[in-house]
Formats: structure tokens, sequence, C-alpha cells
């Protein structure tokens, strides 16, 4: 005979709620389907390639040179900071000298860089949570920075401005007072924004204890960036691996406790703070010289592959860069992304919490589309 | 027969005018003031200023396609709204504007009635406005509006009842159920029932915010949420009549707040003589004034706070204004007893 199971007195389906590509709060064409229980998410499962362009294709068949055009567009929200990373893979397959001033200068457009992410994330997760105002606060900052970055090379957001072997051209004049007058406004909205949320009993409840994700899980799923240091781990690139300027830099990695929303919040916060202290201890010593090194009018790497990564504002962003020797293309580039890296863990993070916490964990996140698809 | 029809027919025509100016108008208030929040400007570009705004909004709700759902209840669709919006109005017909005015050798008082049972009108009507919305999601035979509607109605009749102990309050402080002798009371006391009562006043603020499903109580109606609200399916016209039932709410809530909290009609400081050259003023605009102090404390709010998820929202109606809100009914009981010795 059989046992007699217990049945429960309501018996449930689960709910199945697709959260579409095209949604208010996704940033970007994410597809998220929830399994719903009740209010409770069960289960997410992630689709995407909705923003796929063939990067990785692409390249293979465009110059060294244009292809830092095409890292550009992969995280559109930081591209200064694909194209540093990627320059310098192809710096070091062909073990090329940057020049200091080229270095330092790099080190402070890639802070800058870090800052407009950033803020572009607090506006965002802030708005998405229902905290309207903040988003335009931090938008009002960032349009500082993009006009910086205006004056400097011209764009806006697809920068363009790396070269392989150092920078396209050097800064325009009374452009380092612009910065570190940026700095002080930066350094009091950031006040501002603290005040409107981080002590805010409800901004507290929607964040604090929400996806959580402890260090040793953390690693396991490969979380990079804000998201692995808000879980505890220490590892920044800048600090393990240092690229750029940064081994002359004096900053903090700030590292969070408890692995929740909130941490993560902090930890990006006091990152800005530290982005500010880089540039102008950067700014402080920046050295005279050439901002571009010795490099061969035609730019062919000896065959080899390599891999590189630094630390841009969503994570670890490496390429791994196969060249064969005798083309002006990779014979194969890799990106590692960091918003698709940090993606895996989404279903994770937002099992057993409500529907209303998803659009908040897919903020904390921090990803950009056009990373996560190529 | 003047007394009887023409004079409150003339009454509800200016109120009824009043308040769906004012409401179009608040919708404008709000944007710009978010906007003025926000660093940046609102709406500029229609009329000076963007004054105009609200009729390109009207004029746009009047020519969208009307879209009734194939499989919805024809009727029941139609009527949500209406039963949403016609509560919302009425409850300013026992609400006093002003103090009693001589028009043409008349006494006319300004309000459109006086009942002796005033405040348990206003809440009777209230509650009626939450089937608009039960009905709206539930006509529209989809999903997410029907748990979006239950959503919001769930919030809604809990916070009722926390508001409706914090009027137990004003009444024992005022003696009265009538809306006139309540503003009565404040000036016999002289002093405003917001100084009374701050507990209730306070608890009446966060219920009303919650009842009028303002930030930071929207969730039900937030565009990130998946369940996208009890007016999804409702366009046009329909739609229209719920956006202004919204805010026509949210009026009605600042208005009986005026009334019960911060003396209705009457001029600061109403019995210290030093201050008669404030009476001048005509009674219904130092109304007018508060009642918009209040709104603008409403948009203000909701410029600036993140929003409850709503396990969160329901669980601060249920376990902590209510306690809070009975509690204060002892306490102010027992003071009165205590007083009346």
């Amino acid at each position: 005979m059989e046992p007699d199971v217990a049945r429960p007195m309501f018996d449930t389906d689960e709910l199945v709620i697709n959260m579409g590509p095209q949604h208010p709060a996704t940033h970007g064409v994410l597809r998220v389907v929830l399994k719903l229980d009740g209010e409770r998410v069960v289960d997410a499962d992630v689709v995407i390639g909705y923003l796929h362009r063939g990067v990785e294709k692409l390249s293979e068949n465009r110059d060294w040179t244009q292809i830092v055009l095409l890292t550009d567009r992969l995280d559109y929200v930081a591209s200064a900071a694909a194209n540093l990373a990627y320059v310098e893979t192809v710096e070091k397959l062909m073990s090329l000298e940057v020049p200091r001033r080229a270095r330092y200068i790099r080190t402070i457009l890639a802070e800058l860089q870090r800052l407009a992410s950033h803020l572009v994330w607090l506006g965002s997760h802030a708005m998405d949570i229902g905290a309207v105002t903040v988003f335009l606060y931090c938008l009002r900052e960032r349009e500082l920075i993009l006009d910086l970055f205006e004056e400097y090379c011209g764009a806006r957001l697809t920068y363009n401005s790396m070269r392989i072997g150092g920078l396209p051209q050097d800064l325009p004049p009374n452009w380092d007072k612009k910065v570190l007058q940026f700095c002080a406004i930066q350094m009091e909205k950031l006040v501002e924004y603290e005040t409107l949320l981080t002590r805010n009993r409800i901004w507290l409840g929607r964040t604090q204890n929400i996806g959580v994700i402890t260090a040793a899980d953390a690693i396991a799923v490969g979380l990079c960036g804000p998201p692995l240091r808000g879980s505890g781990v220490a590892r920044d690139v800048r600090k393990d691996e240092p690229y750029a300027a940064y081994a002359e830099m004096e900053f903090d990695v700030p590292v969070g406790a408890n692995g929740d929303t909130y941490d993560r919040y902090l930890v990006r916060l006091e990152e800005m703070r530290q982005s500010v202290r880089i540039i102008r201890q950067a700014l402080g010593g920046l050295p005279e010289g050439p901002v571009m090194g010795k490099v061969p009018r035609l730019i062919k790497p000896p065959a080899g592959e390599t891999y590189h990564a630094n630390e841009s504002p969503k994570g670890e962003i490496g390429y791994f860069i196969a060249s064969d020797g005798k083309s002006t293309s990779p014979y194969r580039l890799r990106v590692r992304p960091p918003s698709f890296c940090n993606l895996q863990a989404l279903p994770r993070l937002v099992r057993g919490h409500m529907v209303a916490d998803v659009i908040a964990l897919i903020g904390t996140i921090d990803i950009v589309l056009g990373e996560v698809d190529r | 027969m003047i007394d009887l029809l023409v004079i409150p027919l003339i009454k509800i025509v200016i109120v009824l005018t009043g308040v769906l100016v004012t409401v179009m108008y608040l919708v404008l208030l709000e944007r710009k003031v978010q906007a003025w929040v926000q660093v940046r400007l609102g709406p500029m570009r229609v009329g000076p200023h963007g004054v105009l705004q609200p009729i390109a909004d009207v004029l746009k709700l009047f020519i969208k396609e009307d879209i009734t759902p194939v499989r919805a209840d024809k009727y029941v669709f139609t009527l949500a709204p209406i039963i949403v919006l016609v509560p919302a109005i009425i409850a300013f017909a026992v609400i006093p504007f002003g103090d009693t005015v001589s028009i043409f050798g008349k006494p006319i008082p300004l309000r459109i009635a006086d009942l002796n049972v005033g405040l348990l009108y206003v809440v009777a009507v209230a509650s009626i406005g939450i089937y608009g919305i039960i009905l709206a999601g539930w006509s529209s035979n989809s999903k997410y509006p029907l748990l979006g509607g239950l959503r919001a109605s769930a919030q809604m009749i809990s916070y009722e009842v926390a508001v409706t102990l914090t009027f137990v309050t004003v009444i024992l402080a005022s003696g009265s159920l009538s809306m006139v002798d309540i503003v009565a009371a404040q000036k016999a006391n002289g002093v405003w029932f917001a100084f009374v009562q701050p507990v209730a006043l306070f608890i009446y603020a966060v219920g009303a915010l919650a009842e009028t499903n303002r930030s930071p109580f929207d969730l039900p109606e937030a565009e990130q949420e998946l369940v996208a609200g009890f007016h999804t399916e409702y366009s046009g016209m329909r739609f229209a009549l719920f956006f202004l039932a919204e805010y026509a709410n949210m009026i009605v809530v600042s208005a009986i707040a005026t009334t019960l909290f911060f003396g209705g009609w009457l001029r600061p400081f109403p019995n210290v003589a030093f201050l008669g050259v404030l009476d001048l003023v005509p009674t219904w605009i130092w109304f007018v004034v508060k009642t918009f102090l209040i709104l603008y404390v409403f948009l203000w709010i909701r410029a600036t706070l993140p929003r409850y998820r709503y396990d969160q929202l329901m669980r601060l109606g249920w376990k902590f204004l209510i306690p809070l809100a009975i509690a204060n009914i002892l306490v102010t009981a027992a003071v009165k007893v205590a007083l009346s010795y």
C-alpha cells in the first residue's frame, strides 16, 4: 500500500511571468522568465542575445586600430575602460612601451569613466526602487564628465579615446583645472546622494538582506567587480595586476561585509570617492613627455596569443587576442565581459525573493547589455 | 425655493468646476514641481511655461481610440472608472470652504451641506471608491490587472482602517462629527488640531499617501512593477477618469487634512486680535492656501522617497499604524476623562 502522502490544503501552480525584452527597468534588452510561487520567485531564466552584433566576428575583419571603435560599443556606458583594456592587450602582445604621461592620462580617463558609469548605475538603480530624483542628480554630474570627455576626444559616449601605444592626442589646455573643479563638485554631490539614500529607512528596507551572496558562492559563480567586493572578497585588478599608472597610485579598495544589495551600493559609492582620489593624485603628479610611444606605422603584432584584464566599472574586463603574425586583423578576439559573467549570478540572487526585488537585483549587478551580448 | 434649490445648485456647479479645474492643473503642478526638484523645467511648450498643458492632455485623451478588451465585461468595464471618480468628487459636499459670507444681503455659508455626521459621510464615500478599483481589475479579464487591482484595493482598505481610527481621535477632540463643528472647535480652542493630536496627524499623513496610491506607496501602479496595475487595459477617456480620480482623491484627502488638522478656513491665530488685519483675506483663500501647501508636500514626497515593497507596505499599515492609532485613541480618551475632573 502506498503511504499516505500529505497533500497541501490548497494546490498551487507556479506562475510563469515574462519580463520581456522591452521593459522600462531591465537596463536594455534583457529578458527574464520568472517562475513565481505566489509572490516569491522560485526560479529565473535569463535570456540574452537581443543586442548581439557580432563584435568578435567583426573584429576579425578590422584593423587593429579600427577595433578600438568596436570596443567602444561593448559597454557603451564605460567605453574608455573597454578601449583601454583592448589597447593594453595589444600592447602586451607587441611588447610596446607606453610613455609615462600616456599611462597617467589613461588612468585619469579610466577613473573619470568609472565615475560616469557609477553615476548612471546609481541613478538607474535608485530610480528602479522609486527614488526618481537621484537619477537626475546623478546625470547632472555625469554631464560634467561628458563635457570633459568631449573636450578631450570629441565624443560624449563612444570615445575611441585610446590608441595602441598611447593616446590620440595630448590634453587640451586647462583641461586639468576643469577636472579638478569637477572633482570638487562631485565630492559635494556624493554627500547629497548619500543624504537621500544611505540612511533612508525605505532604501534600507529595499536593499538590506536582498540578494545576499556569500564570498564562497560569489567566487564559485564567477562574479567580479563590485558584486564580488560587496561579498567581502578584496579582488581588484588595479591592485592585484596593476596596469596603466595604478601601481603608482595610492587608493583603497572598498569591500562589503554581508554581500547584500546595500553593501554593493556602499562599495560603489566608496569607489567613486576613491576614483576622485586617484584622479587628483594623477593630475598632481602628471609627468611631461610624449603621449604616443614608438609604434610602427602598420600595426602587426607577432604571432601569439595573450590575455589581459582591466578593472572596468562593472568588473574585470578581459581580452584574449590571438594573432597569426601575418594579417592586419586579429585571428581571434574574445572579450571577457564582466556584465555577462555577473549576470549568471542573477538566478541565484533572485531565488526566494519577491517580484519587486528582481528589478533591484538586476540593478545591483549593474549590467550593460552591449557587453553581455556583444 | 431659492434657498432650497438655486443656491445649492450654484454652489455645486462652482465646487464641481473648481474641483475639476484644480485636478487638471494639479497634474501640471505635479509635473512642474517634480521637474524643478529634479533640476529640470517640466512642460514648457504648450502655452507660456506649459500652462496650457492640461488642456492638451485632456484633448489627447478625448481623441484616443477607445479600446475595450474583447472578453471584458463591457458594462462593468465602463462603470469602474466612474465608481472611482464620483466618490472622490462628492466627498466635497461636506467640506467647509469658508465662513458665512453675505451676498446680496443673504448670509451664505461657503459649504454645500452641513451634515451633522459629515466625517462619517466622508469615510463612507471614500470606501466606495475602492469598489471601482476591484471592478476595474476584474472586468479587464486579464490576470495582471486583476492582481494589480486586488493589491491596490487591499492596500487602500488596510490604510483606511488606520485613517478612520485617527478620525476617532479628532472626534474626541472636537466633540462632533460635523466638519463645520470641527473647524469651530479649533477656533474655540485657538489651536489647530495638528498641535493637539500630532500622532493622529502623522498616521493620517501616512494613511493618506497609501490610500491615494501615492509614493512611497505607489507600488501597485509603478511601471517597474511586473503586475502593471489595474488600469492596464484602459485607454482614452476611461483612463483619463482613473487619472483624474487619483488626483481628485489627493485633493479630497488634503482638504480633509486641512479641515481636521489645520483649522480649515480659519486664519492663522484666529483668536489673536492683534493679527486682525489678516481677516481682510477671504476665508476660502486661507482654505485653498492650506490645501495647496499640503498638496505640495504630497508632490515633494513623491520626488524624494523611494518606494515601499508591497509586503513592507502592508506590514507598516497593520503592524505599526493601526496599533499606534488605537494607542492614540486610548491616550486621548484617558486625557479627556482626566481633564474633565
